[in-house]
């Protein structure tokens, strides 16, 4: 199987970076010819669905994949993914990439995206509050868990969108960072509509999904509409991998391996449970 | 050296306004007097010097005369790299440092030109790598009864012997819950105080109270919630109405929403000990944004008057009811005491972040005056029948909408760094900055896996373009007599002697000392990193005066350098790079103590 060139380009270059940051270490000199190839990933150690230490999340799936297809050993530097992720991971050279960021994320040089998901309803199946819409007025009165950030005066596009509907005394807010010391941080807000603590939630479509389905209760999982509140709140969003802004060989040929392995990423999705919001062309 | 610098400061002007009978002082009195002030004898027992927060020294060696020869004496490496905000304490001839994360505290002798006498480690959790993602501070220890106790930032409050060996070490919350604390105790009446950060965490703020001697915990109060859990009880009475009422830290929430409602205690504490008072602010309302939190958010962004026995409240003021700018009311207070000629008044005076010079009386929480010290345009100005901050309408941060000319900005008029003050010239001695802010267009950001759209928040010099100022504020007259102008934030704080010398320490590395009456420029020395630590001054083991200042650029603005953040990106550090950008040209990482004499 020949490479095109760019590719050779790009995975030559990824076990460099791995040397050079042993070499820094203090370690012994680079073998640059004898060195397996690594493809350094950061990620969350602890941040079900998306990726957790064993390896448990879609992500770690993804980075094998990606891994494979590269001829690569896959290396993993855990960081939690809070402010100053990409800054402490990616920027400062400890990693390669990093498995998903926003597609208009400006801090990370983006891959074409890989699948768009969207904030989701969630409640018990057969409940009074099958609500779709954020303009349902049983939102009013039902008991509403949503997501929240609390970073830099911003918040999750549920959160805001309750807010400007003047819906606040009945809404309780779960932390995304979840307790860190559980195995799943970020399932408390699904298992509150499992429980019955709260009628519906808002939640993003990956932690949705895939809490949803290890739910002892059918939880329906329901796309928000509308997808853009206005005047501006986008409640879908396009989900790349994320390299550093320079490294346009390594985004070519991770933009090259996506779309030549798109069934395979779909079906790790799919597994999963990751709500999709792809556009009908593509 | 000394020109070039006197031409970067020193714009000296008068400003006038009517006087206060209230708190004038009666002609020709001793005047204004920090409450529970002991005789001077040479050591630093705490950050804030004494109880009533003066950083006052009565030593009285260096003078404006002689301040020009001020020499080295010896420098110490603190082997961290990050933002250093801790005072030294001295005790004996014994200096205590603490660092930034990973807390180390080490004994130095000062018989032997600071050689290390011991260290202790309290190695604080590192493996959740990125969970206390901003601040890694920590704003100094405090020295009580043989013990020197401080926190960690996982949580810990730890006493340390004179020896170097553990007196006990209670953990008080957890790091995996966005929990930290950076703040430095108060010891006081056989207890230590202290307080957590992480409020942008969902982490509900709180004040407890240690055992000195077992470090057994003696009580906890809450700054949101029922008021059994704030320790609201029958002695509360607060002086406006506002203040009044059943279980207001849930009433003033929607929902449940008081339950991660920030309200943090990272700043300062002072206590009376004739009133057997203590005084603490509370941070600000988190992370609901504003539209989320309807009302008026109690007990964030206010001040709580307590019993240090069992916490019970005794009043509240609230600086900033229903918080939009970010404005965490943790600010140092100065407990002062004014003789009226008609009997003596006992005041507080905080610089605010809000931008107000407050004076309260702190027997009840009545706001005597309130009064701008810098530019303000997020406020009209402070009701003083209802004691309400009257907001700017036109300057609240909303989502998908351009706010500019915010002033101040998030970190307001004044931060945590504390202020000092002289008996001898009535004068404040108010380290700050100048910063105003834009809140603009909408960019997507992803934390946890979960995309969302965020603000853009820039930040930038205020009227004047400079980004920092020292100004000396005459208590009684309400207005300042002089400012220092500077480049850069001045995240230091001051020190101010009876010898009439004020110094302070600058974000590009100079360590300043300038004449208490008139603020000009007497002396400056270039450390090897910005200064963002707390100045102090004691009688080492040979009688003579010396000054100590750790260098070590961090903290929020300094994160630019300590954090080796990208300046390209104007929005990181929550906007403060955006005013930050060339602070990278001007100085280093690297925690350094730097120790002066004559």
């Amino acid at each position: 199987m020949a490479l095109p060139a760019r590719l050779e380009r790009a995975v030559l270059l990824v076990p460099l970076l791995a040397l050079a940051a042993a070499a820094g270490a203090g370690r012994r000199p680079p073998e640059r010819a004898a060195a397996a190839p690594v493809l350094r990933v950061c990620s969350d150690p602890n941040n079900l669905p998306f990726s957790n230490a064993r390896g448990e999340g879609f992500e770690n799936k993804l980075a094998s994949l990606v891994g494979s297809e590269l001829g690569a050993r896959v290396e993993y530097v855990w960081w939690a993914q809070r402010r100053g992720f990409i800054r402490n991971t990616l920027r400062a050279h400890e990693c390669d990439v990093v498995m998903g960021v926003p597609t208009s994320f400006e801090l990370a040089l983006p891959t074409r995206p890989y699948y768009r998901s969207t904030y989701a309803f969630l409640y018990r199946e057969g409940s009074r509050f099958a609500v779709r819409s954020l303009d349902d007025p049983r939102l009013k009165r039902a008991r509403i868990g949503v997501q929240m950030i609390g970073d830099d005066y911003a918040n999750t596009p549920p959160a805001h969108a309750l807010a400007n509907r003047g819906i606040v005394g009945n809404v309780r807010g779960f932390l995304v960072y979840g307790d860190y010391r559980q195995h799943d941080p970020q399932s408390p807000i699904v298992d509150a509509v499992a429980r019955g603590d709260v009628d519906v939630a808002i939640a993003w479509g990956p932690t949705a999904g895939y809490y949803a389905r290890r739910e002892p209760t059918a939880i329906a999982v329901v796309p928000v509409s509308p997808q853009i509140d206005l005047p501006y709140l986008p409640f879908v969003f396009d989900i790349s991998m994320g390299v550093r802004r320079e490294d346009t060989a390594l985004r070519d040929r991770l933009d090259e391996i996506l779309d030549r392995r798109r069934a395979s990423v779909d079906s790790i999705l799919q597994a999963y449970g990751v709500p999709r919001a792809d556009r009908q062309s593509s | 050296m000394l020109s070039a610098c006197m031409k970067e400061g020193s714009d000296r002007r008068p400003v006038s306004e009517a006087r206060d009978p209230a708190f004038t002082p009666a002609p020709g009195a001793p005047a204004i007097a920090p409450s529970a002030t002991a005789n001077e004898d040479g050591q630093w027992t705490m950050p804030a010097k004494d109880f009533a927060s003066s950083r006052y020294s009565g030593l009285a060696e260096i003078t404006p005369d002689n301040v020009r020869n001020l020499k080295v004496a010896f420098t110490f490496s603190t082997s961290v790299l990050r933002g250093h905000e801790a005072a030294p304490l001295v005790v004996g001839s014994t200096m205590y440092v603490v660092t930034p994360f990973p807390n180390i505290l080490y004994a130095l002798d000062l018989k032997n030109s600071g050689a290390v006498k011991w260290q202790y480690e309290p190695k604080p959790e590192a493996a959740a790598q990125g969970v206390a993602c901003c601040d890694v501070v920590n704003r100094g220890a405090a020295y009580a009864d043989g013990k020197v106790v401080f926190n960690t930032l996982d949580n810990h409050t730890v006493a340390v012997d004179t020896t170097g060996k553990l007196a006990w070490d209670t953990k008080l919350g957890d790091i995996n819950l966005g929990e930290t604390m950076t703040m430095a105790p108060l010891v006081a009446k056989g207890k230590v105080f202290v307080g957590n950060s992480g409020g942008e965490m969902g982490v509900r703020g709180w004040l407890t109270a240690l055992d000195l001697g077992s470090g057994k915990i003696a009580w906890r109060a809450f700054s949101t919630g029922p008021d059994n859990e704030v320790l609201i009880g029958s002695r509360f009475n607060p002086h406006y109405a506002s203040d009044k009422g059943k279980d207001l830290g849930v009433s003033t929430w929607p929902g449940d929403a008081w339950r991660i409602g920030g309200g943090t205690v990272w700043g300062w504490i002072s206590y009376d000990p004739a009133l057997d008072l203590l005084y603490y602010g509370t941070g600000n309302p988190g992370p609901w944004n504003p539209h989320q939190r309807p009302g008026d958010n109690k007990w964030t962004s206010g001040i709580f008057a307590r019993d240090p026995d069992d916490g019970q409240a005794v009043w509240y003021y609230q600086w900033n009811p229903h918080d939009v700018h970010d404005y965490d009311g943790i600010n140092e207070q100065i407990l002062l005491d004014i003789d009226t000629g008609a009997g003596t008044r006992n005041v507080l005076v905080r610089a605010e972040r809000n931008g107000y010079m407050y004076v309260l009386d702190r027997r009840t929480g009545e706001i005597l005056s309130a009064t701008p010290y810098g530019y303000i345009t997020s406020s009209k100005g402070v009701d003083l029948k209802s004691g309400r901050l009257v907001v700017a309408d036109d300057k609240i941060p909303q989502m998908a909408k351009v706010v500019e000319n915010i002033c101040p900005a998030a970190p307001g008029m004044k931060d945590w760094q504390p202020t000092s003050y002289s008996p001898k010239t009535g004068f404040l001695y108010v380290p700050h900055q100048n910063l105003c802010m834009d809140w603009e267009a909408l960019e997507a950001n992803y934390i946890a896996g979960t995309p969302y759209v965020g603000a853009n928040v820039k930040m930038y010099a205020g009227p004047g373009g400079h980004r920092g100022v020292v100004s000396a504020w005459d208590v009684a007259n309400r207005r300042e007599v002089w400012r220092v102008t500077e480049k850069f934030p001045v995240w230091s704080g001051t020190v101010v002697t009876a010898g009439g010398v004020v110094f302070y320490g600058t974000m590009d590395g100079w360590f300043k000392a300038v004449n208490a009456r008139t603020g000009d420029v007497l002396w400056q020395f270039k450390t090897g990193s910005g200064i963002i630590g707390q100045p102090i001054t004691y009688r080492g083991p040979d009688g003579k005066q010396y000054v100590a200042i750790l260098a070590g650029v961090g903290g929020w603005p300094g994160a630019v350098v300590a954090g080796d953040l990208d300046t390209r990106d104007s929005t990181i550090a929550l906007g403060m790079a955006n005013a930050m950008k060339d602070l990278p040209q001007h100085t280093t990482k690297g925690g350094i103590l730097h120790v002066f004499s004559l």
